[in-house]
């Protein structure tokens, strides 16, 4: 049992509980340990990476206790690449933290170490109800988080998206409570192998179960018709903790591969594939809701939080295809709009700061200071989420395509994936041309560069989002086929099961 | 049993829905509250109503009950407690700096009182 799968939860709750307890008021050193923590963070996530990277799936049994009877942490490909980029997006948002927003409140980072304990627990679990447990550290954290700073307008959009993920979290448990009463078992690989043989009478219940937990990960991973709390939090959450968020929906499409894709996937028996039918046109539909809402708003930062709805049709148009290539093109573009929607909400910010009254409103303002840099860091940026070559949203867009290429639903993907992105590159255009060239100068209003100005470490944490991007994009060939070998293992599921509960329920399995 | 179990979680869910769809934050946790009660329930019922039975195999009894969703029960209280607990603070908050018991978090466009705006960046 290689005792570092338990690392990345360990760590950011020692670190956490040091902070509130420790140092609660002081700053200067709370950056410090966060800040150190999460490049630990980083450590072992690149650690566990390189271990995973040589296909095996380990299991780390808490208490020693044999699945599926205890409560198993799984380290597979899968949930160490999304431990990565955790890592990466943590240390881009921790650094820009710094630059000042951390100061609006007493607890950022300690809610910051919480949220990525979380986070951290939910990739790593296998087990269903352990998921609901982190998916509510996460949450609870992410509530505290989307809170600090304080003000009105922040409380009742926070009062919003805790009721709605209220809701979701009661969703959750009537799935998990119609899956375990129909299988009888909540470690993920037992339910994989107690679903192929589910009574006859039991079927429809577990079919219930299996579809309202894919309307819980819907919930988090903003898929319409269960997106509108998104542009309203992702507006009104601090600028770092927004681009923190980037990585929230992608626990909910996580999930959904991990839940639907692998437990009850292609060989689920009476429950084989039941989400699919569901989630191509929920996919479809959030790709135009998502472009619809980028061409209609009036603010940047709903404009981005729309174009994070947008992105999340195309990865979950990928997702919806269930087999190999579908997962692999979907992994790469969840990676790329992580990172990119993470450097747009931080640039977005860098921009509204010094906008004042105009905050990120889109009409004729006098010039932004630093315009050359703002401007040149927003049209990297826009490029990279919108998808225009040579970035890695025009990469991840293609390799959706090619992956839809031989579905049924090819035509309706294809037209609508080229449609939207033209629609979100006039939007972007649009807004960066009202933000940055329709600018008029009248001489009482101009605005200037005060001296809270812009921080190294701010325009280094957007830089490094957008120098993730690139990262992807030149290394996109190594990148495809760490990809493509982690969907790979996604499908194998009778590996999976294997290496959680022992090579004996394979042969339960008669293989 | 049965009958009486079903129907209460059934009336609990209508009347937490019915309440969470409402416009005043006040309703909206009363509701969310009832949802938290039914699934409660829910789960007690999903390890199968048994009576009078002991949550361990024992040899002298002809049957047990479950006691996995008695502890899954347990962790859902916990975490609904806080959360409820959470959002009642959260309105309060929100009602004493806007003066509004309104769960809806409207856009601040100019010129238009009393509407909250992102004035705090």
């Amino acid at each position: 049992m290689n005792h570092w799968i338990i690392v990345p939860i360990i760590l950011p709750a020692f670190a956490a509980a040091f902070l509130v307890t420790a140092l609660s008021h002081d700053l200067a050193r709370q950056r410090l340990v966060s800040t150190v923590s999460t490049l630990l963070l980083l450590a072992t996530a690149v650690w566990l990476f390189i271990l995973a990277s040589d296909g095996t799936t380990r299991v780390y049994l808490l208490g020693n206790w044999p699945a599926p009877f205890g409560v198993v942490m799984v380290l597979d490909r899968l949930s160490a690449l999304m431990l990565l980029v955790t890592a990466v997006l943590a240390l881009a948002v921790v650094v820009y933290a710094c630059g000042g927003w951390d100061a609006k409140g007493r607890h950022f980072h300690t809610l910051f170490q919480f949220q990525l304990m979380g986070i951290g627990g939910a990739f790593l679990t296998g087990d269903a109800f352990n998921l609901f447990v982190f998916f509510e550290v996460m949450l609870i954290a992410s509530y505290g988080l989307m809170l600090h700073g304080g003000g009105a307008y922040r409380l009742r959009a926070g009062f919003q998206y805790v009721a709605v993920n209220l809701v979701g979290s009661t969703l959750f448990l009537f799935a998990v409570g119609l899956i375990y009463a129909t299988t009888g078992t909540l470690n993920m690989a037992d339910i994989a192998v107690k679903a192929r043989a589910v009574a006859e009478g039991d079927v429809a219940l577990l079919r219930t179960g299996v579809l309202l937990l894919l309307l819980v990960f819907a919930l988090k991973s903003a898929l319409v018709p269960l997106h509108w709390w998104l542009p309203t939090a992702y507006g009104a959450a601090p600028a770092p903790v927004a681009a923190l968020f980037a990585i929230m929906t992608k626990v909910g499409a996580y999930c959904i591969i991990r839940m639907h894709g692998m437990v009850f996937g292609a060989e689920a028996g009476a429950v084989a594939n039941a989400a699919q039918p569901w989630l191509l046109p929920a996919a479809l539909l959030t790709l135009v809701v998502g472009a619809l809402g980028v061409l209609a708003t009036r603010r940047l930062l709903d404009l981005v939080a729309f174009s994070v709805v947008w992105s999340m049709g195309s990865l979950l148009i990928a997702i919806s295809l269930f087999d190999a290539g579908g997962m692999a093109a979907a992994l790469y573009y969840a990676v790329h709009s992580t990172v990119a929607a993470a450097g747009l909400f931080l640039v977005a910010d860098m921009i509204v700061r010094h906008r004042r009254h105009w905050e990120d409103r889109l009409t004729t303002a006098p010039p932004v200071p630093h315009a050359t840099l703002l401007s040149g860091l927003f049209f990297l940026a826009a490029i990279v989420m919108a998808g225009l070559p040579p970035f890695s949203g025009f990469i991840g867009k293609l390799l959706v395509l090619d992956a839809v290429r031989e579905a049924s639903s090819a035509v309706w993907a294809w037209g609508l994936i080229l449609a939207t992105s033209l629609a979100v590159i006039i939007g972007y255009s649009r807004a960066g041309s009202v933000l940055f060239w329709k600018a008029e100068v009248r001489a009482e209003e101009a605005l200037t560069a005060d001296g809270t100005g812009l921080p190294l470490t701010s325009i280094l944490a957007a830089a490094g989002m957008i120098g993730a991007a690139g990262l992807l994009t030149v290394g996109a060939g190594p990148a495809t086929d760490v990809f493509a070998a982690t969907a790979r293992q996604i499908m194998d599921i009778d590996g999976y099961v294997g290496a959680v509960l022992g090579p004996d329920a394979r042969l339960a399995l008669g293989r | 049993m049965e009958f009486l179990i079903a129907s209460g979680i059934a009336v609990l869910t209508a009347t937490g829905i019915y309440l969470a769809l409402l416009r005043q934050t006040f309703p909206v946790i009363i509701g969310l509250a009832f949802l938290t009660y039914a699934v409660n329930l829910f789960l007690f019922a999903m390890g199968r109503l048994t009576v009078d039975r002991p949550p361990i195999i024992a040899t002298g009894s002809p049957g047990y009950a479950d006691p996995l969703p008695q502890a899954l029960v347990l962790t859902a209280i916990v975490i609904s407690f806080g959360m409820t607990a959470l959002i009642v603070v959260l309105a309060l908050r929100g009602f004493l700096e806007t003066g509004s018991d309104a769960g809806n978090a409207e856009r601040g466009e100019d010129g238009i009182p009393g509407v909250p705006d992102r004035s705090h960046r």
